[in-house]
């Protein structure tokens, strides 16, 4: 085995992983190593604790009482949003609209923006990179409209075709929906070029940020896209809470897409006047605890800083591809010049499922099956690929371990 | 959980050289099985002699689970009559999924190599979709069938 690399980021891992109660454990008797993080990640006792705290001393309904747990939870709730707003580098807490996820980000936005105003002969336009997420909202409001979805293709590396989109793109175009990394590949899209030229002919654009926030900072207005989704879950924070960052401009054009309590500022059985942003995109008792966790997994992040995070797993993503390329009928899926710490691959004449199956009893958790992304599944001619996704507190050992994991793969079914 | 009660060698053996495997034509039935979250499909031909399976064949891709699963089928049912081909997938279903399975191992021949999956939730699903799919072929449907 070759010797471990040293780190040049100065990450303290071992001091990292302590604050990840979940890792510390055996799986079928091996220690375990979890490389399922764009899948979801796991949490710090920070965020953990943030949660339970909530519950134990501040739980009270939002915006409605006078008293003071009321009060308490709305200042957390609140208190959330601005934390979301800081690290993403938005204008205003107005932007910052809360969510179950990207998923519900993604479907608000097809839904309030384009389901009013679009028509026969319109177009949405999107990648072959794209997950689940950001292609079905879309054909379903296609379907709804009779408007047409427009695909960008990709080459064999997984890189976009910047000359076809620009060949794509036109005045027919009403939303540019762009992954900004891809989930099932690691791809890093390079969104700013894309972003310059729909701007140039008008084109509003949403990124689906879900698999890019967690791996490197996010500036929304230095990228100049209108809106940004992400989901809380694969950052650190809680299941069942996302972001929808739009710009203000737009979403005050934008109808409610759900009615119901704290969207409404008076309501009669002739006329309900809505709230303001962010409020009128939130319907019913907002996910408040989602909120406050998400905001301790983001204060988290920052205590470590996303550049140092990004740099170091850049280094992990390099030793992995390194390591996998020297396991004998391994081929890597997706080889972008930039790539996010997420490595796709197959094995010959091993199914995805039975190297799953098989790595797991040695410990170690991957994702294997199609990542929500059928289409880039059918790009590349494979049923499925095997997918390690590596987070900051995984280490060079565990790839190593991965590595060895796949060579008793091989020995099982070869 | 032990590895060795899923890839016994049997499995690995028929998922390495799988019987029965391509085309039957002409077929007096087929049909398609597609298991979405993992992407086997497999398709299942056989010709019948009255109420009896005379030949049968497979084609398609998957996990060892489930060629091996295929392959195994192909040759537990061969000659089988309707009513004997119900009876065996009543008994490899009760196998795959039931711990408290009163199930024959002996009358199922090598199909008993297939009891471990049932320790691995995640599987099941693999080694049951040809099975589904001989019984959407002996009823003639002709939608596909999933597993989900």
């Amino acid at each position: 085995m070759s010797a471990l690399p040293t780190s040049r980021t100065q990450l303290d891992v071992a001091a990292i992983r302590r604050d990840f109660p979940i890792l510390s454990q055996t799986v079928n008797g091996k220690p375990l190593v979890y490389l399922d993080n764009a899948a979801s990640s796991q949490r710090p006792r920070a965020v953990i604790d943030a949660i339970s705290h909530y519950y134990e001393f501040d739980h009270a309904n939002v915006h409605r009482g006078v008293h003071a747990l009321s009060q308490r939870a709305t200042d957390a709730y609140e208190g959330a949003r601005e934390v979301v707003r800081r690290f993403i580098r938005a204008r205003d807490t107005k932007e910052i609209i809360f969510t179950r996820g990207t998923t519900e980000s993604v479907n608000l936005v097809a839904q309030s923006l384009l389901r009013p105003t679009l028509q026969p002969g319109d177009e949405i336009l999107i990648s072959a990179l794209e997950h689940h997420a950001n292609i079905v909202p879309w054909q379903l409001v296609c379907e709804q409209t009779g408007a047409t979805l427009k695909v960008i293709p990709i080459d064999q590396r997984g890189v976009v075709d910047f000359a076809a989109f620009e060949r794509l793109i036109g005045p027919q175009t009403k939303l540019l929906a762009l992954a900004h990394v891809s989930n099932a590949l690691g791809t890093v899209v390079p969104v700013a070029d894309f972003i310059a030229v729909a701007k140039r002919h008008g084109v509003p654009v949403l990124l689906d940020g879900a698999q890019a926030i967690p791996h490197a900072a996010v500036d929304v207005q230095a990228l100049g896209c209108d809106f940004y989704c992400f989901s809380g879950h694969k950052m650190l924070g809680p299941t069942g809470i996302g972001v929808l960052y739009g710009r203000r401009e737009l979403l005050e054009r934008m109808p409610p897409w759900q009615g119901g309590g704290d969207m409404i500022l008076s309501v009669t059985f002739e006329k309900t006047e809505f709230n303001q942003l962010p409020w009128k995109f939130e319907a019913g008792t907002p996910h408040i605890s989602g909120a406050v966790g998400l905001a301790a997994a983001i204060r988290y992040l920052e205590g470590i800083g996303m550049d140092r995070i990004a740099a170091y797993e850049q280094e992990l993503l390099a030793y992995a591809t390194e390591r996998l390329s020297t396991v004998p009928g391994l081929r890597v899926i997706g080889t972008a010049p930039e790539k996010a710490s997420v490595i796709s691959f197959v094995l010959d004449n091993i199914h995805p499922h039975d190297i799953g199956t098989i790595v797991d009893s040695e410990g170690v958790a991957i994702r294997t099956g199609h990542h929500c992304a059928m289409p880039v599944m059918d790009f590349f001619a494979v049923p499925a690929t095997a997918r390690a996704s590596l987070a900051f507190y995984n280490t060079f050992e565990e790839i190593d371990r991965l590595v060895a994991a796949l060579e008793h793969t091989q020995r099982v079914l070869g | 959980m032990d590895l060795k009660d899923l890839y016994r060698d049997v499995i690995v053996d028929h998922n390495r050289h799988p019987r029965n495997f391509g085309k039957l034509e002409p077929a007096d039935v087929h049909a398609q099985g597609h298991n979405p979250l993992c992407g086997d499909r497999l398709t299942l031909y056989a010709n019948l002699d009255g109420d009896r399976i005379s030949d049968i064949k497979f084609e398609g891709s998957g996990c060892a689970i489930s060629v091996s699963s295929a392959s195994l089928l192909t040759e537990a049912v061969k000659g089988k009559t309707r009513a004997e081909v119900q009876q065996l997938f009543e008994d490899v279903h009760a196998l795959l999924t039931r711990h408290d399975a009163n199930v024959d191992l002996a009358k199922l021949g090598k199909l008993a190599a297939l009891s471990g999956v049932r320790e691995f939730p995640a599987r099941v699903k693999c080694a049951s979709l040809c099975w589904h799919t001989l019984n959407a072929a002996l009823e003639s449907k002709s939608e596909p069938v999933t597993t989900e």
